[in-house]
């Protein structure tokens, strides 16, 4: 579990994130969703530790990332898998490669015992004959699935995804939300996912974290985002007629 | 100000470099790779220049000395010091900035826009030492192209010498010879690998903290290559008074 407590960041003296405070479930797909500029990617980045909040707090497990020693924030950082938007895999490493760079830098395991769990891990992704290509040589939704791939190989404790969908068809776009689902549920991991898709809302969004202008404006699940009369949420999530609809549809069947 | 806070901003960043080391076993691989790219990778260009501009110092030396009082094996002699002193620590260094300097934060430059470097901070890697660091190691080899650069820079011009018809192969050999001084090759080592620390981090600095898309990317690999020559010219001169005068 992650637990956030009134984190508050700046950049050049405008304030993005406005004392922001949630907590993030285990064994659930958290999401975080809100207006470009709403404060997403900041909010993520400093969960993940590469923005230092000037105020407020983040645990994980209890454990508050910035009173932690060196040593205890890189071990924490072992446990923490993270899927980029761009997927951020290495240009001038193959597939296998990728996913087994976390291994090669954090453990101490021969190579063949690496390369099983390489193997485990793309299986799982189901990418089983991708091992020799380049980034460069794959498709945007392959490159997804090595990013989680990579992301999973340690047996995180947390996965953070940034925009998972964006760039994909809706096909692989939905095949890329269920994965990260039955990840979720198979590790029983604390999952963190920044979108701005709506399928992936209705989809996955065990809790979603509404995000404006650097605020927190609302918080549930995807059933209750259906029926909540916030008007910040309804604007955003039921800007367009098919999701207006398809929530008509969705509360008359609930009668 | 801003000069003030990048180049406080570049210590800051040297000292990351040295701190929290990569695995070995990794360390080495990306060591390899390095000397691949920005050692022999250079060996094609700087062989090039190196023997052209060696031959093209001895015709213009040769050209300039029409007084019959003048030695011929002056030729020889010019083409030495300008080789050894100048133009193959310097300008080679200079050429270096363009080539392996450009490249260098290039290819940073690219890993922070796609979110590489993330990456690898989200994984608990030290970015900087993982990509920095065996590049500084990479280039210690610089002074072999250096040494390089100089035979290569001397047989130009020796060729040239003969085949120009500006003095005998003899002359050239006694100008190569005559009031040898070998603290000069020293002083151009040492300079040498001062400039090899330079090509190195300059250019890793730019490329690592640059911020924005592909159009940045480029924009820095220019400012990386001018602060560069800035800082080779300047440092130069520094040496130059240091250990010769």
């Amino acid at each position: 579990m992650i637990e956030v407590n009134n984190i508050k960041k700046s950049f050049d003296g405008v304030e993005i994130l406005k004392g922001i405070s949630t907590t993030f479930d285990k064994g659930k797909t958290n999401l975080i969703i809100g207006q470009s500029g709403s404060g997403k990617t900041v909010f993520l980045k400093s969960l993940l530790g590469l923005f230092t909040p000037e105020e407020g707090t983040i645990a994980f497990d209890g454990k508050i990332y910035a009173s932690l020693s060196v040593k205890e924030k890189r071990a924490l950082r072992t446990e923490i898998g993270m899927v980029f938007q761009g997927s951020a895999l290495f240009d001038s490493m193959t597939v296998e490669e990728n996913v087994m760079f976390p291994l090669r830098m954090f453990s101490n395991q021969a190579v063949s015992e690496m390369k099983d769990r390489v193997d485990l891990a793309l299986k799982r992704v189901n990418l089983v004959d991708a091992h020799h290509k380049f980034p460069a040589e794959t498709s945007g939704g392959m490159q997804k699935r090595v990013a989680i791939a990579r992301a999973i190989v340690m047996n995180p404790k947390y996965l953070f995804c940034d925009e998972p969908n964006s760039g994909l068809d809706p096909k692989t776009a939905i095949v890329i939300d269920n994965l990260i689902q039955e990840i979720t549920d198979e590790y029983n991991i604390t999952t963190v996912i920044n979108t701005h898709d709506m399928n992936s809302v209705m989809e996955i969004g065990e809790k979603i974290v509404f995000l404006k202008n650097g605020h927190k404006a609302w918080e549930g699940t995807n059933k209750e985002i259906f029926k909540t009369d916030n008007e910040s949420v309804t604007d955003f999530v039921y800007s367009s007629d098919l999701f207006k609809k398809v929530r008509e549809v969705y509360l008359k069947e609930l009668g | 100000m801003i000069y003030l806070e990048n180049i406080g901003r570049y210590f800051l960043m040297l000292k990351s470099v040295f701190s929290k080391m990569t695995k070995w076993s990794m360390l080495r691989n990306l060591i390899f790779k390095e000397i691949d790219d920005l050692i022999i990778g250079s060996m094609g260009i700087v062989c090039f220049i190196s023997f052209f501009v060696g031959g093209v110092v001895a015709i213009q030396t040769a050209l300039n000395i029409n007084n019959p009082l003048i030695p011929k094996y002056l030729v020889g002699f010019a083409t030495r010091q300008s080789v050894i002193l100048e133009f193959a620590p310097t300008f080679i260094s200079i050429i270096m900035a363009g080539k392996v300097g450009s490249f260098i934060t290039s290819s940073i430059g690219t890993m922070r826009v796609t979110e590489q470097i993330d990456a690898l901070e989200v994984m608990g890697v030290n970015s900087l030492n993982y990509l920095v660091f065996p590049k500084i190691v990479a280039l210690t080899l610089y002074p072999f192209v250096i040494a390089i650069s100089m035979f290569l820079g001397i047989v130009g011009g020796w060729i040239a010498s003969i085949y120009g018809g500006f003095s005998s192969s003899a002359d050239f050999i006694q100008g190569l010879q005559i009031e040898f001084i070998p603290f000069h090759v020293t002083y151009a080592f040492c300079k040498t690998l001062i400039f090899a620390f330079v090509l190195a981090t300059i250019p890793s600095f730019y490329g690592y903290y640059m911020k924005g898309g592909a159009l940045e990317v480029g924009k820095a690999s220019t400012t990386s290559f001018v602060w560069t020559s800035v800082v080779i010219i300047l440092l130069n001169y520094i040496i130059t008074q240091l250990l010769l005068t």
